[in-house]
């Protein structure tokens, strides 16, 4: 890594830290500087200040970092993987299998009867069976037609089809269960309690650990299959690694935070434009770092109106989809990745 | 870097070679030594690129065996054989923001840690290659900007990188003018002899080969003929080639 990358990248985390901090004092009731320090360092639980940051502030400024980082970290993994600068996990439909697995699990639930799970257990695994089956489906595909554009119209197409499947259940479930799935749909780094956290850290830092181990294979497959097989890497069984860990990650962010539109496709396009290669050894690090920061500035505007929060779906969005148009129209020099 | 002297390095016996049930090349029984530059020509769609591929462990034979400095090619992972065999395959891969140094570098994957961090000896390696393909000024440029032949020169040079004894070219003068062809070739030659390499490389250029290359491998009618440029010209056999080529 050059110096200028290792600047851009203690830069991040640095912005990271400010708007992370920024998180904790921001929200419905506005807590003080010294408050927050005060209830981060004396440990004490007791306080109103304190219960606030540590059950709400705190496990979703951790939400936001882990959602940013794995989504753009998973990104960033589809567009190396399939040779597409184009993918993502909400554009290959991966965040629509997430949401049909949830819908099913939820909004189902009255009509299969079954009690046995945990709501929020069924969510999350709900959310990465769906996930891993549109990435299944997707690998088959890709295996078939063997070309990005095709490989784009299939994710849509799976997109399209979840989504229709939804709105049947949606009609058929009853009342209370659309209310939570709609909510869910929406997207949030707050709903994630601190019991949880573990559940949602674990698979997220496994997978984003995964990731840069992979980091050499990762740089022969942007050569091509063949030249990464020439070059000792075993390719089925690295792209059945990267298959799992995408939909690891995927699964796992979308089941907490709800299926969040551009921060995978768009973070390592950023990224990219900053340090200027493709080398995975400078662009991952640079991708999950860029990924948290993006997501915690992200879970702050949504914050910023007051009581009523905007959706973060609409937030990632409005900045995330003129950043990939930007990036396409500044030339195909950034928007190749392969 | 390598042995000078000629020792047999690539044996094929009874080797067919195609795709899924179709064979392409049948009854193929070869021994190819260090040390020499091997051209290997035929008409499209004779299977050209497929033997290639199959020597490079990236297609399997339908029958026979392969065995490379004694060791069967099929027993071997990918990554011994990446210490084994150096591709270079036709057309530019989309490399994106990699530049030069990076793509030549990445020849240097069978040999590194689990990072591919490249030591100095390594680095001093992809200079070599960068040197002797002459693309070192092109070094931090991405292949996307560079012309057709400069970007298969790059792709060359990363083969080289990879500092196995054998290498295989498919088409590498495919997008090169007759100097730049001369050229390459007398530098393939050279590293062949200096480094004790076997390089094969196809080739739809006759004449240059004939003139530049030690032996001949000629592809005719699923069957491949073996010898040296001075066999070749007295054999009839080039004669066959072609008359069978017209005919079709």
């Amino acid at each position: 890594m050059t110096g200028r990358n290792i600047a851009l990248l203690l830069v991040l985390l640095l912005l990271s830290v400010v708007l992370f901090f920024l998180h904790l004092l921001v929200g419905s009731v506005s807590l003080n500087m010294d408050s927050v320090i005060d209830a981060l360092f004396s440990r004490s639980m007791g306080g109103n200040a304190a219960r606030i940051l540590h059950e709400v502030r705190l496990p979703a400024a951790w939400t936001a970092v882990l959602a940013g980082s794995g989504l753009a970290a998973c990104g960033l993994l589809m567009q190396t993987l399939f040779r597409n600068p184009l993918a993502g996990p909400s554009v290959l439909g991966l965040s629509s299998g997430a949401s049909l697995g949830v819908a099913m699990l939820i909004l189902a639930r009255p009509l299969w009867a079954m009690d046995l799970i945990p709501v929020h257990a069924a969510v999350v695994l709900g959310a990465f069976f769906g996930a891993m089956a549109v990435l299944f489906l997707i690998m088959l595909a890709d295996g078939r037609m063997g070309d990005g554009v095709g490989l784009l119209i299939i994710g849509l197409m799976v997109g399209y089809l979840c989504g229709a499947l939804i709105d049947v259940l949606q009609v058929v479930a009853p009342e209370g269960a659309l209310r939570g799935f709609v909510l869910w749909g929406m997207g949030s780094f707050n709903n994630v309690v601190r019991t949880q956290l573990p559940w949602l850290a674990l698979p997220v830092l496994l997978g984003l650990v995964v990731a840069l181990l992979l980091m050499k294979p990762l740089n022969a497959l942007l050569l091509g299959n063949e030249y990464a097989s020439s070059l000792g890497v075993a390719v089925p069984g690295l792209r059945r690694t990267i298959m799992w860990t995408t939909g690891l990650l995927a699964g796992t962010i979308t089941a907490f935070c709800g299926p969040i539109a551009f921060l995978g496709l768009a973070t390592p396009h950023v990224a990219r434009a900053l340090c200027r290669t493709s080398d995975h050894r400078v662009l991952l690090p640079m991708t999950i770092a860029m990924g948290g920061m993006l997501a915690l500035l992200c879970g702050l505007i949504v914050k910023w109106p007051g009581p009523a929060a905007l959706p973060l779906n609409a937030v990632t969005s409005l900045l995330g989809a003129p950043v990939v148009a930007w990036v396409l129209w500044r030339g195909k020099k950034w928007a190749r990745t392969a | 870097m390598g042995a000078n002297g000629m020792r047999p390095l690539l044996q094929l016996r009874s080797l067919a070679v195609g795709h899924g049930k179709e064979a392409l090349i049948t009854d193929i029984d070869l021994e190819l030594s260090t040390g020499q530059c091997v051209a290997l020509i035929g008409v499209n769609g004779g299977g050209k690129s497929t033997l290639l591929n199959t020597l490079a462990g990236l297609l399997l034979p339908l029958r026979g065996r392969i065995s490379l400095d004694g060791k069967d090619l099929a027993g071997s992972s990918a990554a011994e054989r990446a210490r084994q065999v150096a591709v270079v395959f036709t057309g530019r891969p989309q490399t994106g923001l990699l530049d030069v140094r990076t793509i030549v570098g990445l020849g240097r994957q069978p040999w590194t840690g689990h990072f591919g961090t490249l030591s100095a000896a390594d680095v001093e390696v992809v200079e070599w290659a960068m040197q002797t393909m002459d693309v070192q000024h092109l070094a931090t440029r991405s292949l996307d900007r560079l012309s057709d032949g400069e970007a298969q020169r790059v792709m060359i040079a990363r083969a080289l990188a990879q500092n196995t004894p054998l290498l295989l070219l498919d088409e590498p003068m495919a997008f090169l003018d007759l100097v730049n062809r001369v050229r390459l070739l007398h530098t393939l030659q050279k590293l062949a002899r200096d480094r004790g390499e076997l390089i094969i490389l196809s080739t739809h250029d006759l004449h240059t080969s004939l003139d530049l290359c030690d032996h001949i491998l000629l592809i005719h009618q699923g069957r491949l003929w073996s010898g040296t440029s001075a066999e070749v010209r007295t054999s009839g056999m080039l004669e066959a080639l072609f008359a069978g080529a017209h005919t079709r």
